[in-house]
């Protein structure tokens, strides 16, 4: 159901620039007006996720410890540096390895029951696909976003022009199919299919979880269609696109609506990253099990709202409350006096 | 409430989800699903807000009446006060790769044990509170209102939930549903709910120094029996040191190792080595408690209890303290102790050195604080022990590692090294199931009650299966622990899912293998069992494994 309203209201945003351009000729809207407030809102919102979460202190050093620690003698015992960090460098690694490679994914294993003669069995096989495919995902998707910096940008850095050579390097069809494009497709029906057929996962499933989805299809889909299929003009797309960059805002009349659709889907997408899960691309960065040396026995960490004025049941407290039996039983006490006992007790 | 049998249980285990949505499937209140309220007299005793007399399983559980007020503000402070708290309630995406992790979701099947649901109990409502789409878009975008029924799901599953983080290790942003638990456990006393298995431990943890309240005069009672049960199977009488000013060092262990069979045992093994060393240190019976159930209650709960440790080691001019075998009190002293308390260590303390290697701890250099594993690891690699491992020839060995030591410290290896030098027969659980991916023994943050056994039972499947597959594959009879809840726990999910194996400390095998000067040839364990070859003393002793 969830899938569902997902699914209608993708078709929806689609329609939006097909009457609103191809019907209402909103060109200027569709091309200027709406890209521009939705990346005016992707930088503030983004910013104020980022800042809202730094606000809150990180009171306890709380990292998720994934190996051997770092021992008194680090030579018998030899410490797991990437999973279970003691300084600095380490820790970073760790960051590295988990937001470039996804890490903790790569553990991933499944569970299932079995009975094996007559006995009760858990097993634990490896589950990789998820890794797999959401990296695939993730990647096709960063190379596709450092593509598209070509048309913001003049002279075109050599970097994007790389990532552009590389993928297309397989030169098929013409234009050149560029492998990212296939992987990004695979990637998010593998995540798509994956959340609908497994019963567990449909079961969590919002619409927060398959509208991005849905969302980033239609984006990917619309894409492959204007450099496919409909082969739209991009030396006036760039035009355009330049003019965002450089605020000089101009709307060249022959780009076709499909250009319009993929637009106003992105759009759409930068509006709602900052207010959606998709802050996880800011989140990982600052997950406090994760971004934090193992140090605390080390060295200090200082929680800011540590409160001194909480004190232990004192001792002497301790003394009075218990002081005939200690003395009874031979323990010292500090307050000969406390051997009698209170009025009370 | 009877736990139906093993494999009955293993059998009705479903993980299809049930066709309702999970907001709209009702939770089960009957005997057995929840743990006992905390008692009235208890919460007063350390003044915890709205302390009465209700029970989960009434319609009406006297809520304070401006309860939503108490939830809603205690979850902004709680939001200003922890960014884990924010983060976890905004970026999770739902990916699922917790979901299977959990051993109360393996054990269950119940879809709201898998950790992403069970913060998604929370997350409903922080949706609604704090988001803009969750006011507008309630349902289709998972949020809530915050009504009794969801408080009263809150505490039947953040009590299903034993902290054991493993949840997050598996996560790619590595959220930790323990972190949630906390805090919604935390929400639940502001409104005087809370559990009693919990509370009344910290109410005499806070008053009496350990856990049980047992009083000074019965501890060293209790303390002076062990000693004559060491003498009764070695021949030596021990020191045991009790409340004395002016030592080196000060050990602290969990008060179960002082009243609960097997940790005996265990805490024989530690009075040996120190009696064996000469070592100059005391135990305390005002600090008396290393365990620390405040982690389970609340921040300021788990630093006036921690705070024990070092008042105790300034009045009684102790250098460094030495920790014996407990998980979540390591999980206290290795992440939280030094940030709570480190200000209130006197001048007296440094770096712990051990005085008969001269090894300097310097992983402690901030705590003062060194584990049991760790000291006894460094004297077995310098040759300080005279050991004799065949004592311990009769036991078939494998470890248990801890959730706390393994996912909040890393402590893996001291242990095993430990065990190595004190036994032969030593055998790992399967790759899965030991180290960072340990499985909880599902009686963890306070859980270890009995009047939610099935559902420990259930928890405890995992653990349970694994040490199943050591016991037929290679005899195991016995899962050695460092942790005194472990010691509690194990022994009744070994006897459902592995029967035959039995509980140990680590320590119980030192001090089994430890070769006291002056001891007699000793003929029995420290279980008082007979040794091989001695078997015929006793008549009713039967193998371990029959
Ligand atoms: C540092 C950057 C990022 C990292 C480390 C990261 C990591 C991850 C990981 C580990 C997952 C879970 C696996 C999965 O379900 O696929 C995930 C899910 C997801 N990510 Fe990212 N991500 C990043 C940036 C982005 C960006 C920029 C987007 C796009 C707008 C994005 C969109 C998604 C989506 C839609 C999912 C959910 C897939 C599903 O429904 O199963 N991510 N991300
Ligand atoms: S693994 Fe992490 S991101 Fe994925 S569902 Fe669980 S908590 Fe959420
Ligand atoms: S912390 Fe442990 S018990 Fe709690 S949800 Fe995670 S895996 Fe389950």
């Amino acid at each position: 159901m969830n899938a569902l309203y997902s699914l209608l209201f993708v078709f929806l945003l689609v329609f939006i620039p097909l009457f609103g351009v191809g019907l209402g000729h909103l060109n200027t809207i569709f091309g200027v007006c709406i890209p521009m407030t939705a990346f005016v809102i992707f930088i503030l919102g983004f910013a104020y996720r980022i800042f809202k979460w730094g606000k809150s202190p990180v009171p306890f050093s709380i990292p998720t410890t994934g190996g051997q620690q770092y021992a008194y003698d680090p030579e018998t015992f030899k410490q797991s540096k990437w999973d279970n960090p003691t300084n600095g460098f380490q820790t970073f690694v760790r960051m590295a390895l988990e937001i470039l490679t996804f890490r903790s994914l790569f553990r991933n294993s499944s569970a299932s029951l079995h009975e094996v003669k007559g006995e009760p069995v858990v097993a634990y096989a490896s589950a990789k696909w998820l890794w797999l495919f959401a990296l695939l995902f993730h990647y096709s998707f960063l190379v596709i976003v450092i593509r598209h910096l070509r048309l913001f940008l003049e002279p075109i850095p050599f970097f994007v022009n790389g990532a552009e050579f590389m993928d297309g390097i397989l030169q098929i069809g013409a234009p050149v199919l560029y492998q990212s494009d296939l992987l990004i497709i695979a990637g998010l029906l593998f995540l798509l299919f994956r959340r609908l057929a497994d019963a567990k996962l449909r079961y969590i499933s919002l619409v927060n979880d398959y509208f991005p989805l849905f969302l980033i299809i239609g984006i990917a889909a619309s894409g492959i269609y204007m450099r496919y299929y409909a082969k739209v003009d991009v030396i006036a797309i760039k035009e355009l696109t330049m003019g965002l960059a450089t605020f000089n805002f101009h709307v060249p009349a022959n780009i076709d609506v499909s250009f319009y659709v993929h637009v106003f889907l992105v759009s759409v997408l930068l509006a709602y990253f900052p207010f959606s899960k998709l802050m996880h691309l800011g989140g990982v960065f600052l997950s406090p099990t994760r971004n934090m040396p193992n140090d605390s026995r080390i060295r200090h960490h200082v929680n800011p709202w540590n409160d001194p004025n909480i004190k232990p049941h004192s001792y002497e407290a301790y003394e009075k409350d218990f002081g005939p039996m200690m003395a009874e039983a031979g323990l010292p006490l500090d307050n000969p006096e406390n051997a009698k006992g209170t009025e009370e007790a | 409430m009877a736990v139906p049998k093993a494999d009955e249980l293993f059998k009705s285990i479903d993980y299809t989800p049930p066709a309702t949505g999970w907001m709209e499937t009702p939770v089960d209140f009957s005997p057995g699903n929840w743990c006992y309220p905390a008692k009235p007299e208890i919460l007063k005793s350390i003044n915890f807000p709205n302390p009465r007399e209700w029970s989960p399983e009434d319609e009406d559980w006297k809520l304070p009446p401006n309860w939503r007020d108490i939830v809603h503000q205690g979850f902004v402070e709680r939001l200003e006060k922890y960014r884990s708290l924010k983060l976890f309630m905004d970026i999770c995406v739902r990916c699922g790769a917790c979901a299977d992790k959990c051993h109360f979701f393996i054990g269950s099947g119940d879809p709201k044990n898998m950790p992403v649901l069970r913060a998604e109990l929370m997350r409903s409502i922080y949706r609604k509170d704090f988001t803009l789409a969750g006011k507008i878009l309630s349902k289709l975008t998972g949020s809530r209102v915050m009504e009794e029924d969801v408080l009263k799901e809150w505490f039947i599953y953040f009590y299903q939930c034993t902290e054991c983080r493993r949840c997050s290790l598996f996560c790619p942003y590595g959220i930790d549903t323990a972190e949630v638990t906390m805090m919604a456990r935390e929400l639940l006393h502001l409104c005087g709910i809370g559990i009693n298995w919990i509370m009344e431990p910290v109410s005499n943890c806070n008053r009496t120094g350990n856990h049980l309240g047992i009083q000074p005069h019965a501890f060293a009672d209790i303390v002076e029996f062990m000693v004559d049960d060491i003498e009764e199977v070695t021949g030596v009488r021990v020191k045991a040191p009790l409340n004395e000013k002016g030592h080196e060092i000060i050990f602290i262990t969990p008060s179960g190792d002082v009243f609960a069979d097997p940790g005996i045992y265990t805490f024989m093994g530690y009075l040996m080595l120190f009696h064996y060393l000469d070592l100059d240190y005391t135990m305390s019976t005002y600090a008396s408690e290393g365990g620390n159930f405040g982690l389970f209650t609340s921040s300021e709960m788990m630093k006036k209890l921690n705070a024990k440790m070092y008042a105790e080691a300034n009045r009684l001019g102790a250098k460094w303290i030495l920790g014996g075998e407990c998980g979540h009190m390591w999980r206290v002293i290795n992440q939280y102790m030094d940030t709570m308390n480190g200000d209130n260590q006197g001048p007296q303390m440094i770096t712990p050195k051990n005085p008969v290697t001269g090894t300097v701890f310097h992983n402690a250099a901030a705590t003062k604080m060194v584990h049991i594993t760790e000291f006894t690891s460094d004297l077995m690699k310098h040759g300080k022990l005279n050991l004799d491992p065949s004592r311990n020839d009769h036991l078939r060995v494998t470890f248990h590692d801890s959730c706390n030591p393994a996912r909040a410290m890393g402590l893996l290896d001291e242990p095993r090294y430990v065990i190595k030098n004190v036994c032969n027969n030593f055998f790992e659980m399967p790759k899965g199931t030991i180290r960072e991916e340990t499985f909880c023994c599902a009686g963890g943050s306070g859980l270890n009650t009995d009047e939610i056994m099935e559902i420990r039972m259930r928890g405890g499947l995992p653990r349970g299966n694994a040490l199943r597959y050591v016991q037929q594959k290679h005899d195991v009879n016995m899962m050695a622990c460092i942790c005194a809840i472990d010691r509690a726990t194990l022994i009744p999910l070994a006897n459902y899912w592995a029967p035959g194996v039995e509980i140990c400390g680590t320590h119980e095998l030192v001090g089994n293998a430890l070769i006291l000067p002056g001891e007699e040839q000793r003929t029995m364990d420290l279980r008082q069992e007979p040794l091989p070859g001695f078997e015929d003393e006793d008549d009713d002793w039967t193998p371990p494994n029959a």
